[in-house]
């Protein structure tokens, strides 16, 4: 199996190195491929000392976008299974088997990691209540599918998968874009309890209202 | 009245731009006299705006002065809904370009270690 760990990344110097480090390790015979949104640190030289693939926006486009130059890339070098893995740190590379094992077994075309799934998740009451609950609920609202978790990050595609589901939306509506297209391809989908370190980054409520403003803004063009 | 001056000053102005850029081929024939219109009707309409009551009248509004602000609001959003269309349509293909180029680089770099 040709398996494609795709790392979008934004200023992400300080993390990188220690992100590509754990993929490598546990997922030793991928193809990690960084896709740099034009950053303004040293993210790029970091990821390329590396020793893996790393392409480069000339111009910064969101994180959506980021995924969607990944995914083409991958399809073009015959990828079979697609990971989609945070560059910051959140995620934790030990998931990565969990999540591409319902494809292997041909249970499932898409594969979601959720937080909420685990016996005792870590999330923050009130990341968990403000920010992430309000979330599931807009997600059922503009897809119809209802899910333990909205806005995570760690997912993994199958070919036929990431073929049927391209990226529009460039910055962080993506993820309610990509779960709308789950639903609209009929794919097989299921959700895998994953872990999350939680930092001082990710998307506060202020960011969530700009992802709403954005699926509006779709809906309505 | 002043107002009058302003308006019909402001309208000539904008038919100059607009020769000027429809002689440098920078508008189409159809743009060019579609805002030759809209000029021209504005600046009749503010010389002989008490005509324009009548008019005004007909569509259930007092003054035609009432009327052609109702209609620049409708005509106002209508272009700036046409505006975000076209610059979501902007933001979409300069994507694509970034993405191109991207992994055509890439692409090259993989070529040439084969």
């Amino acid at each position: 199996m040709n398996i494609f760990v795709i790392i979008p990344v934004f200023n992400e110097e300080k993390n990188i190195k220690a992100v590509i480090k754990d993929v490598k390790n546990e997922v030793p015979d991928s193809n990690i491929v960084v896709v740099d949104d034009c950053s303004n640190d040293n993210t790029i030289r970091v990821a390329k000392n590396q020793g893996i693939i790393v392409l480069k926006h000339i111009i910064n486009r969101g994180q959506g976008a980021a995924l969607q130059t990944g995914n083409k890339y991958a399809i073009q070098k015959k990828a079979d299974i697609i990971v989609h893995f945070d560059g910051d740190g959140q995620h934790i590379a030990k998931d990565i088997k969990n999540i591409i094992q319902p494809i292997i077994d041909g249970e499932a075309d898409i594969v979601l990691g959720s937080r909420f799934l685990s016996i005792k998740d870590r999330v923050p009451m009130t990341k968990k209540f403000f920010i992430l609950k309000p979330a599931l609920f807009f997600n059922f609202i503009f897809t119809g599918l209802r899910l333990s978790d909205a806005h995570n990050g760690l997912r993994a595609m199958s070919k036929k998968a990431t073929l049927k589901i391209e990226i529009t939306q460039d910055k962080m509506a993506h993820n309610t874009e990509i779960i709308s297209k789950i639903k609209k391809n009929k794919l097989k989908y299921k959700e895998i309890p994953v872990n999350i370190v939680y930092n001082e980054y990710g998307q506060n409520f202020f960011d969530g209202l700009k992802i709403i403003k954005d699926l509006f803004a779709k809906k309505i063009l | 009245m002043l107002i009058q001056l302003i308006i019909i000053s402001f309208s000539l102005f904008a038919i100059s731009r607009l020769l000027k850029k429809f002689k440098v081929k920078e508008i189409s024939n159809r743009e060019f006299y579609l805002w030759l219109l809209i000029w021209v009707l504005i600046i009749g309409a503010t010389i002989w705006f008490r005509k324009t009551d009548v008019i005004a009248k007909f569509f259930g509004v007092e003054k035609g002065a009432d009327l052609a602000v109702y209609l620049s609001i409708v005509v106002l959003f209508y272009l700036i809904f046409k505006l975000i269309v076209k610059i979501d349509k902007l933001e979409k293909d300069i994507t694509k370009i970034v993405r191109k180029i991207a992994i055509d680089k890439q692409e090259t770099k993989d070529k040439n270690r084969t």
